[in-house]
């Protein structure tokens, strides 16, 4: 049984309702999350990345719906939960952190407390006790005089301080799986570097998998054991995340790589003209038929226009959808 | 994608109605609403010769209620474009410079705000005496501080906008950024406003005239025709209820008219004529 | 030495904040004794993160809010001796937000034509002529004119708004995050844009960013701010392989970086967050967040001081290297 992966998505398919044709925003999206792994899942806007955890959370709202596919937690498929056995997941046992955490608090009430509600919520505790445990929540998320910010309202938080009390909101019934979407994104460089430590850090003394949510290769790349990569709706690739910069199968996941000025690039090779991808990422209602990355990709052939690419596995728990991939 | 939908629709065709009769009363009416007055006709209920019914003196209630839709039309668009002159010009010029202008509109504002805009109407009505030109000042300078919010708090959600800020940089003036790149893009809001406005005049001239301070007898305005009527509203009832009818259904379309302009002037909406 | 296109002399820029009655009037210093200058042809990283005065900074640099000290001068004359047109016509800026930045309302033509009238470009076809030619430049179709910004992606729309900053043919063009708001795919493109219309124009730019990636690539030179000051100066390759102080090294140990192929380790991370402008920290305003810090720093505000020509940082460890 230990072998069992923690969180199972089979065939995820999420519908656009629009005004006159149903979309798919997401299809044959698969992947396993093994129990304390960090598992990352990175796109750009648009492709479908964060509506998948929506959707492992049971949080999509119309327009947005679960088409077909199976997300199984545990050994236990929750596709078709009720909203009230959602609602008693999330929390205890699956943890969520936003890119806005001015958002996700309640302005309305002292962050002590909304630590301790998910105490008294999830584990029966008494208010007293729940207060005691959220202060030592905010000790190990690192604020600086927890006795004292219990207190504090939401607006009387720096931004960092803010993502820390969610991680300690996320992290209070010690879950199973942490989903963080864009945690650090509005975060300036040097408080998301500790936050980043943070988080995996906790996660690992927890035992907590991750499922990390960005637009930021490099950033999921050094937090996470594997990487999936997302493109217009589709997985087009997941590979170890050392191998998925080293070693790039997909000719989109190769144009992000490269695309990018990295640091040291120019002391090591002197200044190059980037390499681009061309075009522009394509809206739900216009995806080009065969590979969705047909108008863009410098290998196109004729295949790929008209077939979609299937899944081929690689080695080392790796593949790629791409008909001339390597 | 059709925004606005069926209020928009009804509102509009409401509003187009009234416009229609006030611009045809001439030919539409059936007798003149002042010189045909015959007592021997004389408070005749609706029916196939006078459709409204008559009043008092024997005039048509149908044919004067065409011709008080000019008066009542014109007091609700001009004074409401005078009241929107007044309250964006302020507006635009307080959110965009701010400082010290900008302390002396909202103050300005506040206070119009505070004192009920039909009492102060009735107090210049009072100076000015009764009449048309002195109804169009009394409403026309009265109720500019709605537009004068929504012009300034507009601008103020806009001044931070990228193109703006790249106007200033590219030597614009303060005017000509004013009313090419701020006014523009706040314009919807301010007609919303200004078609509620229309309504809300319309409503005021009818209580003016209730009131005796607005149009003269014997010229017809739906107000003045309800004015009269009040006598004999026991006795006579068409007199009241078809001016009243009147004044409710151009009110009701030009306030489901803001509604849908509201919806399809919504800056999210995208769908542009080009 | 050339000539200097941009000087800044101990620039301030403060701001009075709060009011009388409620918990009183403090001093935000966003700008405090800013000087650096830009070459022409020359392109100036400017780094820092949110409350570091980079976008204050720019604003004082085009006119826009007047210097509470110091001085700014453009081709060697001073900002206040000069026409407010003038100055337009020698530096503008690159926005950050492709969608705010253009008026919803102008076609591409009316944003691009309009600037050329008021700088006294009359001549219609003078007017169509030089629109036409920005536009091929920035890489649009000569149709795209009569479209308005809602019908161009976001990479178009930052097309347009460099086209924009450029139609007056200016010599220093201010970059404020030109890339960070664009999607990851589209970034390499207007990246390359910018670096072929540096040399095609012989532009100048400063080139305010968060990302080191997209500064080191683009930079000659790069200037670091922390709350309000340059904390070290110097060319790219001093800033990137030798940095001395010890928050540009947190910035570079920030950097998600799989291959570990940067020059600085990651024990060089920074602590806490970043403090408030409106009550710095006294003496160096890094400290609280700084694993070099001593006595000295709580005592005493290091000054920029030269380590190589060219190169200078603020901090009493300066001479420390890694």
């Amino acid at each position: 049984m230990t072998t069992d992966p923690l969180l199972k998505v089979d065939g995820l398919r999420i519908a656009l309702s629009g005004s006159k044709t149903t979309y798919n925003a997401v299809e044959e999206v698969s992947f396993d999350i093994g129990r304390g792994e960090a598992f990352g899942l990175v796109g750009e806007s648009g492709c479908g990345k964060s509506i998948t955890a929506l959707a492992v959370m049971g949080l999509l709202k119309r327009p947005l719906s679960l088409g077909g596919g199976r997300i199984v937690l545990d050994g236990e498929e929750i596709q078709d939960a009720s909203p009230a056995e959602m609602r008693e997941l999330r929390g205890s046992r699956i943890g969520m952190i936003f890119q806005e955490p001015m958002t996700a608090l309640n302005p309305l009430s002292p962050v002590g407390r909304q630590i301790a509600e998910m105490f008294v919520l999830h584990q029966k505790a008494g208010w007293s006790e729940a207060m005691d445990r959220a202060e030592e929540a905010l000790r190990q998320v690192r604020v600086p005089s927890p006795e004292r910010r219990i207190k504090d309202y939401p607006h009387q938080l720096s931004g960092g301080m803010r993502q820390r009390v969610m991680i300690a909101i996320a992290l209070a019934c010690s879950p199973e799986l942490l989903i963080a979407d864009e945690p650090t994104t509005a975060l300036d460089v040097t408080v998301q570097a500790e936050i980043i430590d943070l988080m995996a850090e906790l996660c690992a003394a927890k035992g907590t998998a991750i499922l990390m949510i960005s637009h930021d290769l490099g950033l999921v790349a050094n937090m996470c054991k594997r990487v999936a990569v997302m493109y217009a709706g589709r997985i087009v690739e997941a590979q170890p995340a050392e191998a998925i910069f080293a070693d790039p199968q997909h000719p989109y996941t190769q144009g992000l790589v490269s695309s990018l000025p990295r640091l040291g690039e120019r002391s090591r090779r002197g200044r190059q003209r980037l390499r681009e991808i061309s075009g522009v990422v394509p809206s739900i209602q216009a995806y080009p038929p065969g590979c969705r990355f047909n108008p863009r990709c410098p290998r196109a052939t004729d295949v790929c226009l008209s077939v979609p690419p299937d899944i081929t596995p690689l080695p080392a728990d790796s593949l790629v959808r791409c008909h001339h991939h390597g | 994608m059709r925004k606005g939908g069926l209020s928009l629709w009804v509102g509009g065709g409401l509003v187009a109605l009234a416009l229609a009769v006030a611009i045809f009363a001439p030919l539409i009416a059936l007798t003149d609403p002042v010189m045909g007055a015959n007592l021997m006709n004389a408070e005749i209920p609706p029916g196939l010769e006078f459709p409204f019914g008559t009043d008092a003196q024997g005039r048509d209630i149908y044919s004067r209620i065409c011709y008080g839709a000019r008066i009542s039309l014109t007091v609700g668009i001009v004074s409401q474009i005078l009241n929107s002159l007044i309250g964006v010009t302020l507006g635009l010029t307080a959110g965009y410079w701010g400082g010290l202008w900008d302390d002396l509109v909202s103050g300005l504002t506040n206070l119009m705000l505070a004192i009920p805009s039909l009492i102060f109407a009735l107090a210049i009505m009072a100076i000015l005496g009764p009449g048309l030109v002195s109804l169009l000042i009394a409403l026309g300078l009265t109720s500019w501080s709605y537009s004068c919010r929504i012009a300034r708090a507009q601008v103020l959600s806009l001044k931070s906008q990228g193109y703006i800020q790249a106007a200033r940089i590219l030597g614009y003036g303060d005017l000509r950024i004013m009313f090419t790149q701020v006014l523009p893009n706040i314009l919807g809001p301010l007609i919303v406003i200004a078609t509620l406005g229309m309504g809300g005049a319309i409503l005021a001239e009818a209580a003016l005239s209730f009131l005796g301070l607005g149009i003269r007898p014997p010229f017809p305005s739906w107000g003045s025709m309800l004015s009269e009527a009040r006598d004999q509203i026991n006795t006579a009832p068409w007199l009241s209820v078809f001016p009243g009818l009147a004044i409710f259904l151009t009110v009701l379309g030009l306030n489901l008219l803001g509604d849908g302009l509201r919806d399809i002037l919504d800056p999210q909406s995208t769908t542009r004529r080009t | 030495m050339a000539e200097s296109l941009l000087q800044l002399d101990d620039l301030a820029v403060h701001f009075k904040v709060g009011s009388t009655f409620a918990g009183g009037i403090h001093t935000l210093k966003a700008v405090d004794g800013v000087t650096i200058d830009v070459k022409p042809g020359e392109c100036l990283g400017l780094v820092g993160e949110s409350g570091c005065g980079k976008s204050t900074l720019a604003l004082a640099i085009m006119g826009l809010i007047p210097p509470t000290r110091g001085h700014v001068a453009l081709d060697g004359r001073d900002l206040s001796e000069r026409e407010r047109l003038e100055t337009a016509r020698t530096v503008q800026m690159v926005f950050q937000d492709p969608y705010a930045s253009l008026n919803p309302r102008q076609t591409v033509r009316r944003t691009l034509a309009d600037p050329l009238r008021i700088h006294g470009v009359t001549d219609k076809a003078e007017v169509e002529a030089r629109v036409a030619d920005m536009l091929a430049r920035v890489g649009l179709r000569p149709e795209h004119a009569d479209r308005y910004p809602h019908e161009f992606s976001g990479g178009q729309r930052q097309r347009i708004g460099i086209a924009r900053a450029l139609i007056l043919k200016p010599k220093l063009v201010i970059c404020d995050e030109p890339v960070s708001a664009l999607d990851v795919s589209i970034r390499a493109q207007i990246i390359n844009l910018l670096l072929e219309l540096k040399d095609e124009l012989g532009l100048a730019y400063i080139m305010i960013s968060h990302d080191l990636g997209v500064v080191e690539h683009v930079s000659d030179r790069v200037a670091v701010m922390y709350l309000g000051r340059i904390v070290e100066q110097g060319g790219w390759q001093e800033i990137f392989e030798d940095p001395r102080h010890p928050y540009t090294r947190a910035l570079i140990a920030a950097i998600p970086d799989p291959f570990q192929r940067a020059a600085v380790p990651a024990r060089a991370k920074a602590k806490g967050e970043i403090a408030s402008a409106l009550a710095p920290p006294p003496g160096c305003h890094f400290h609280p967040r700084c694993p070099l810090k001593a006595d000295i720093c709580v005592s005493q505000d290091p000054p920029l001081e030269a380590i190589a020509a060219g190169h200078r940082a603020a901090c009493h460890f300066r001479d420390r290297s890694g």
